[in-house]
């Protein structure tokens, strides 16, 4: 491979996706409907939450293509650099190339530049990319992203969601995406206060993922057979970390155990029906 | 005296060496090293900001001396050429070497069919998994590439810097070890430098993805032999110096290891790492119509 050159009025600069396309490793997408014979895979329900520490971020695993099961492993939630991450919903596989193209446009700019981009900056890189794939999200391609990060200039976590057409939200409080989104979103909007601790705000967005995976088909609840639980990563000072299986799987035993000391509450032999007859 | 119409192509090759070494020779020197702990990477840079030393890729790091900014963008096409091939294959398949090809590819190709060759010296390092795995790659103004097995040096006077680095260095050391002989080699035996005058990195073998490394001023200076420290600030900051430097900088036999930038002006010192002293090249060479 040759050493990519340009003269100085046609620099690509430091944009990596641009430099991608310059040199012809993006393929033109077709045109037209997608025919109904080829099912793409779809990933769903991403939440982030601000809290005390900075941000977290989680996804379920599973991925479906119609009404089956695709993917039971795959992940949604990754590392853009050392202090942001993204989760993404939508077509399984331009969803993942968009999170490398997204990782690599960001390490790209800091080893051209010399220099970090401010999380507004990467925020608004993300949009581009995401306002690029219009076309393939209106064949039935969407990606829908969720970036959040912790902004060292400020000392706080930050959050932003996106539309399909690449429209940028910045929120205060959590954000959620995918088909799960609006049973997820609920339960954090209820258990939600400022300036959670990390083991609060950890167990909430496992409750919402699996109130989620509850209610919506395509979104996978924690399976205990296989070991596979969410992803879910905290965005502090420290960085991306992400939270070890071990202590997920704790910590929904522990919330299986709370739901069902709730369930047994609730009357003898789980309760009596309206009008008074045993279940 | 009439213009020669022909001109022998060893005449004009010649020429163009000359004219690429004279303009390397003139700037400031770099080291490279091979230690216990990764590869050490040594320049005499009085700019905090602009950077003879950066990162191409995980494992990959870049170095030139010369002419600034046509090695600034050499290094920016090779982290091009680098983030491209990583993303067209894998990260894994990024080496050194197809890089290293690449520059010669490049360089060869300016000085044969450009009308100026490119005035710089550029090395390109790996980092492997043990100290016998490390490459580092000496490319030069023609498209020459040599693979150095254990250390490097580029620019100033490099002949005189080498045998002193090579005295001293021991590639199983550690890295400040390196770097103190780095640095006690680029200043040579008639002068100190300070920290603010290195810029140091290292591709570290520590594991992780991302190698490259800038060492701090703190480690550069606790490098520096520490009775040296005094005398270094006051050698630096030395008024009387200024006068001297501006008269050298018209001198062309003025030594090119210790240069007219010792000391004084710091605008001065940033012009030198960015543009040739005026007046020089055609002063060398004799008639500029020969």
């Amino acid at each position: 491979m040759t050493l990519p050159r340009f003269t100085a009025h046609d620099d690509p600069g430091p944009d990596f996706a641009g430099l991608v396309r310059r040199v012809g490793l993006t393929p033109a997408l077709p045109g037209g409907d997608l025919p109904s014979g080829l099912t793409v895979p779809h990933g769903t329900t991403v939440v982030a939450v601000r809290y005390a520490d900075g941000v977290v971020m989680a996804g379920d695993r599973r991925a479906t293509s119609g009404h089956l099961i695709s993917h039971r492993t795959i992940e949604k939630v990754f590392p853009a650099d050392r202090y942001s991450g993204i989760a993404i919903a939508g077509a399984a596989g331009p969803a993942v190339e968009m999170v490398t193209l997204f990782q690599l446009e960001l390490e790209h700019y800091e080893k051209v530049e010399g220099s970090h981009l401010s999380l507004e900056g990467k925020a608004n890189q993300l949009s581009q990319m995401v306002r690029n794939h219009l076309p393939a999200a209106m064949q039935g391609l969407a990606v829908v992203p969720l970036f959040a990060g912790y902004d060292t200039a400020r000392g706080i976590g930050r959050l932003f969601e996106y539309d399909v057409t690449g429209g940028r939200y910045e929120e205060q409080d959590f954000a959620a995406s995918g088909s799960g989104m609006l049973h997820a979103g609920t339960v954090v909007k209820l258990g939600y206060r400022p300036e959670l601790a990390r083991d609060a705000v950890v167990d909430l967005v496992l409750r919402a993922l699996w109130t989620a995976a509850d209610e919506d088909s395509a979104t996978g609840g924690p399976d205990a057979l296989r070991g596979i639980w969410p992803v879910i990563a905290t965005i502090t000072a420290s960085g991306y970390q992400r939270v070890p299986d071990d202590e997920l799987a704790e910590r929904f035993e522990a919330l299986i155990e709370e739901i069902r000391a709730a369930r047994s509450t609730s009357g003898p032999a789980g309760g009596t029906l309206p009008g008074g007859e045993a279940r | 005296m009439s213009m020669p119409f022909y001109v022998a192509p060893e005449q004009v090759m010649k020429d163009r060496a000359d004219y690429a070494r004279k303009g390397i020779a003139r700037g400031r020197s770099l080291v490279a090293g091979v230690s216990a702990d990764g590869i050490v990477l040594v320049a005499e840079n009085p700019s905090a900001t602009l950077r003879k030393i950066s990162e191409i890729y995980d494992r990959i790091a870049f170095a030139g001396v010369g002419r600034y900014n046509e090695f600034d963008q050499l290094r920016v096409a090779g982290v091009r050429h680098a983030d491209l091939k990583g993303y067209s294959y894998s990260r894994e398949d990024v080496d050194a070497r197809s890089l290293a090809n690449a520059y010669a590819q490049a360089l060869g190709q300016v000085f044969t069919h450009e009308m100026k060759p490119l005035e710089v010296e550029i090395l390109v390092a790996e980092v492997g998994p043990d100290a016998a795995d490390d490459q580092l790659f000496h490319i030069l103004y023609d498209g020459t590439v040599i693979d150095e097995p254990l250390r490097a040096v580029l620019g100033g006077d490099a002949e005189a810097l080498g045998e002193r680095f090579e005295a001293d260095h021991d590639p199983a050391a550690d890295a400040a070890t390196v770097l103190r002989v780095a640095i006690r080699a680029l200043a040579g035996p008639d002068r100190t430098l300070s920290a603010g005058e290195i810029e140091a990195a290292m591709l570290e073998r520590n594991g992780d993805r991302r190698t490259f490394r800038r060492l701090t001023d703190d480690e550069i200076a606790a490098a520096i032999d520490p009775t040296d420290g005094a005398s270094d600030d006051a050698d630096s900051a030395d008024p009387a110096d200024a006068p001297q430097a501006d008269s050298d900088s018209a001198d062309d036999s003025e030594d090119p290891a210790t240069g007219p930038e010792v000391a004084g002006d710091p605008a001065d010192v940033v012009d030198a790492v960015l543009e040739e002293p005026d007046g020089d090249a055609a002063g060398g060479d004799g008639e500029p119509a020969g």
